[in-house]
């Protein structure tokens, strides 16, 4: 458990605290060792093996297998870490982005060159209305 | 003595450094930035710094949640670029300058700032995108990099009071130093911009003009405002602009605005830098 923080009420925001770091530092540990060329090669040559080297949860293991981005943050993953599987798979901060926020990239880097998402009505549970603005998740 | 000339605020965003590297800085979608950026360019250019210290924080390249610290401060004769997961930039490898560095060490220590100590740090694109914003595309970079990282990653990070003070202390640093080096100091990241979650994308371009207008004018009301309030309205990755008030912070009271940009975006980030003088 962990006491109730000041940021709880900014929605679709994983903030990484001490709580989401002690979940995801095995995640977050596999999502750094692609730091390494020799890593890379390992884990494209078998993923399954590679994973075994870390103890990842059931959930935290499908979310890496399924590239769930949303959930790997739900689960303790730092973006800066699960963005090195992201950049292992060939994709673009803006590809993750779309993912996260349920759009696709074409959608997300219209999004942004429009100016990005406004912080009115985002700033608070209380007034989010999802990610597109139109349904009450997140 | 030593003398601090001048401080520069940019964000640093990897998209940035790719676009350098790639040769793409004339493409229509990157264009206006690097016009925007250009005076900065030409403003280190004149000044010739001898020595610049870069304040950034790492991205899980030489850090990883085995260790993390708040402070570091880079000591090595050198700092290669890191590789963050698709190979290092191929950028050059900076040149440290541990003499000054291990007297801004000791100094910041003594004056009650608990620096963590770093004589083996890979420098990813917190640190390497402000030297290609500042210097393009050298076969070397031009002066001497001395890095000072920051957690921002994992919360809470430091206080923007914390921030702004060590900054001070740097400049007291800088001060009692009896070489003859013209420095520049770098605050990075930011401005508004959420990486992650279903938020993300998220841009506050009125709250970006008033922290670089507060910066400049009230920098010790700006180091007051809290963590939930970057969070909130800047974004979760917003909470890097906290490093840009230890820039400010090494500054005097009074400065001069040299150049200011804003541009938004630059991949998922609003993107801001400014040129300041000592007043």
């Amino acid at each position: 458990m962990s006491n109730p923080r000041e940021y709880d009420d900014i929605p679709g925001t994983y903030v990484f605290d001490g709580t989401h770091s002690r979940n995801g530092y095995e995640l977050n540990m596999f999502c750094m060792s692609l730091n390494g060329e020799s890593n890379r090669e390992a884990f494209r040559s078998d993923p399954d093996t590679y994973l075994d080297q870390w103890s990842l949860t059931a959930d935290q293991r499908r979310a890496v297998v399924e590239r769930d981005w949303l959930a790997m943050l739900q689960l303790g993953g730092n973006i800066y870490y699960t963005f090195k599987l992201a950049a292992f798979d060939g994709l673009s901060m803006q590809d993750v982005g779309g993912s996260m926020s349920g759009v696709t990239t074409e959608e997300f880097a219209a999004m942004m060159i429009a100016g990005g998402r406004p912080a009115d009505g985002n700033r608070f549970e209380s007034e989010w209305t999802g990610a597109q603005g139109g349904d009450s998740d997140g | 003595m030593a003398e601090l000339i001048g401080g520069i605020g940019t964000s640093h965003v990897p998209a940035v450094g790719a676009a350098i590297d790639n040769g793409r800085q004339a493409e229509p979608y990157w264009a206006p930035y690097f016009e925007k950026i250009q005076p900065a360019r030409q403003w280190i250019a004149d000044q010739k710094p001898d020595v610049c210290i870069v304040v950034f924080n790492d991205h899980a390249s030489a850090f990883s949640l085995d260790l993390i610290p708040t402070f570091a401060l880079g000591v090595a004769s050198s700092f290669p670029p890191a590789d963050e997961g698709y190979g290092p930039r191929q950028v050059p490898t900076a040149l440290g300058h541990p003499e000054l560095a291990w007297h801004l060490a000791e100094s910041l220590i003594l004056d009650e700032f608990d620096m963590t100590i770093v004589n083996q740090m890979p420098i990813d694109h917190g640190c390497t995108v402000p030297l290609s914003v500042a210097f393009d595309q050298p076969e070397a970079w031009p002066c001497r990099i001395i890095p000072l990282c920051v957690n921002v990653i994992q919360y809470p990070a430091p206080t923007g009071r914390r921030c702004y003070q060590l900054g001070r202390a740097i400049r007291r640093a800088i001060d009692s130093w009896t070489g003859d080096e013209r420095v520049v100091i770098f605050g990075t990241g930011g401005m508004s911009h959420q990486l992650q979650g279903e938020r993300a994308g998220l841009v506050n371009l009125e709250f970006d003009q008033a922290f670089i207008d507060r910066l400049i004018n009230d920098p010790a009301g700006q180091a007051e405002v809290p963590h939930v309030e970057y969070l909130r309205e800047a974004g979760s990755e917003g909470i890097e602009l906290v490093m840009w008030l230890i820039m400010r912070g090494a500054l005097d009271e009074a400065v001069r605005v040299v150049h200011r940009m804003h541009h938004v975006p630059t991949s998922n980030t609003s993107n801001g830098l400014l040129v300041l003088e000592n007043g």
